[in-house]
């Protein structure tokens, strides 16, 4: 079985963001960057249904600035095989991105695409879904549990009411939740190792994909902040309070 | 403006988080339509039919809608699209689930979570843990989103009289099929719907533990909730998580105890009315969003808190 991963390059999650001054998007000079949290999981996922004999190989793929090729070497250093970025300077919105991994789907042939359920930074949640549709394939969307048998995979989902198992067809895809698997830490030498595993570098025209954004930030601004109230000395005085002060006792 | 509301159901019982949903339609049009999907769901429809402000409610009855399969329900949602400018869904897993399915089959984008309509095609929305706010125009002709809950105040379950009318049921995809469920059993609010919710964190030190806040959370009438932390580490299961990726809440009461305050918790509680915080670091984050913070260790806090309602309740 051949397993294709989506890895995306996002603000580390310890940063906290600003917005610009001016409002037209946050502040990205000089932050942080890592691979989205959900995608390291989807790379564990990969790597390890590969050291169960369950997978040949594994093709990791970015989408982005060039500098999305040092996301892609740490899933190389991780465990993929191969690495392929789609190279482009433009915003690329989800139906986008959802497009150019079809098409980089249908050039690679795998069965199982795996992808993080949402990048923590736009916190859209949409691409595995719309990359599942656009090839017609069967979802299992916010997994905890891959199961792998033969032609189909089980995937066990984390839903509002608690857990839910379906069985795909394959080839399938399949979106990462936080209890799928906790990543490991990338060792030095499978970094040295993971700078010489082959990496492409296509660009959006070579895929003819159509990449413009539907969506046009007019602008972005901070939320209100909450201020810090008073600290209270005893649970009395503080059920006293949600009682007669706060009124919701 | 003809608006389609894809319904939250458990084939038994609409739930609330469609009426958030419609709320939602009803700030950018009022030709609203509500879709269920599902199987044997004729009180569904029978109930979406009372709901406040819906005009007409659109009813596709088959045993593979019965678990609410992103693959099928996607494909009935294109087959009934024409005509609507917008298509909405709560963003619960369910809606989250199925609608970029639907987005993508029309080759339109998705707004994920909006929380304020400005107008028929801008809308705002919550980024980066919502630590800021995107304020976004649509060019697609059809406007698809999922509508976060906490920011629509629910309209009326009951007052409207729409029309049923049954669509026709595409057929079956074929590639996915539904296994089985585990659900957590609880006779206590759920935590989208609740107006007093008491979250654990890794302060809590194992799932024995939370014992301590459900005796609290049965005395208020409340839901129970935890951070990520505590639900990696297995103290109670993943539909108890409340932040970033997991539920959006925004009670009137909200107790986070043993909680240090990560962004990625506050996004999803920090628009709660009333925040109290139980930590005995006084450094803790969560002092800062805390509208009344304790010091203390929640070991003895929690069960004196439990004593001290006892009290009210008396008094």
């Amino acid at each position: 079985m051949k397993i294709l991963v989506a890895v995306k390059r996002v603000v580390d999650y310890n940063v906290k963001v600003r917005a610009k001054a001016d409002g037209t998007g946050v502040e990205t000079a000089n932050v942080k960057m890592s691979m989205n949290p959900f995608d390291e999981i989807a790379v564990e996922e990969a790597v390890r249904l590969q050291e169960a004999g369950k997978a040949k190989e594994i093709v990791a793929v970015s989408l982005g600035v060039a500098a999305c090729q040092d996301t892609l070497r740490t899933a190389l250093a991780m465990g993929a095989d191969r690495g392929v970025l789609v190279e482009t300077d433009v915003e690329l919105q989800p139906l986008a991105v959802a497009k150019l991994l079809k098409a980089v789907v249908e050039k690679e042939k795998p069965d199982l695409v795996i992808l993080g359920k949402q990048a923590i930074d736009d916190d859209f949640n949409q691409t595995g879904q719309m990359l599942a549709a656009l090839l017609g394939w069967p979802q299992g969307t916010f997994a905890s549990k891959v199961e792998v048998g033969a032609g189909t995979v089980n995937v066990t989902r984390e839903i509002d009411g608690g857990l839910e198992t379906v069985a795909l067809k394959l080839p399938a895809l399949v979106t990462t939740d936080l209890r799928l698997n906790e990543p490991r830490f990338v060792k030095l030498p499978n970094i040295m190792k993971a700078k010489k595993k082959p990496l492409d570098v296509l660009k959006p025209a070579d895929l003819g994909v159509d990449i413009a954004p539907r969506l046009v930030t007019l602008s972005v601004q901070e939320p209100p902040k909450r201020q810090a109230g008073i600290k209270v000395d005893s649970v009395a005085t503080l059920v006293d309070k949600l009682h007669k002060e706060a009124h919701v006792l | 403006m003809s608006i389609l509301v894809i319904a939250e159901h458990d084939n038994a019982a609409l739930k609330a988080a469609t009426l958030n949903t419609v709320a939602a339609a009803s700030r950018i049009g009022d030709d609203i339509a509500v879709l269920v999907a599902g199987h044997n769901c004729g009180a569904v429809a029978q109930a979406a039919a009372q709901v406040a402000g819906v005009k007409k409610v659109l009813v596709a009855d088959a045993p593979h809608y019965a678990n609410q399969l992103a693959e099928n329900v996607a494909a009935l949602v294109v087959s009934v699209a024409g005509g609507y400018s917008h298509i909405l869904a709560p963003a619960t897993a369910a809606g989250k689930n199925t609608l970029p399915r639907v987005a993508a089959l029309l080759d339109v984008a998705q707004l994920s979570d909006v929380i304020k309509v400005e107008s028929p095609d801008t809308f705002v929305r919550p980024i980066y843990a919502g630590n800021v706010l995107a304020t976004v125009q649509s060019s697609d002709k059809v406007k698809v989103m999922t509508v976060r809950g906490t920011a629509f105040p629910a309209v009326a379950a009951t007052g409207g009289s729409a029309s049923v009318e049954a669509v026709a049921v595409a057929a079956d995809a074929g590639v996915s099929s539904f296994v089985g469920q585990q659900l957590t059993k609880s006779d206590r609010p759920e935590l989208t719907a609740a107006k007093i919710i008491i979250s654990g964190g890794r302060g809590m030190g194992n799932g024995e533990n939370f014992k301590l806040l459900e005796d609290v959370a049965d005395k208020l009438g409340a839901a129970v909730g935890a951070s990520r932390a505590a639900v990696d580490a297995g103290f109670v299961p993943n539909d108890y998580q409340v932040g970033q990726t997991g539920k959006v809440v925004a009670p009137a009461l909200y107790v986070a105890v043993g909680i240090s305050g990560a962004i990625q918790h506050l996004a999803g509680m920090k628009d709660s009315k009333v925040i109290v915080a139980i930590n005995k670091d006084e450094e803790a984050p969560i002092f800062q969003v805390a509208d009344y913070g304790l010091v203390a260790d929640l070991f003895t806090a929690v069960p004196e808190m439990s004593k001290e309602l006892d009290k009210l309740k008396a008094a």
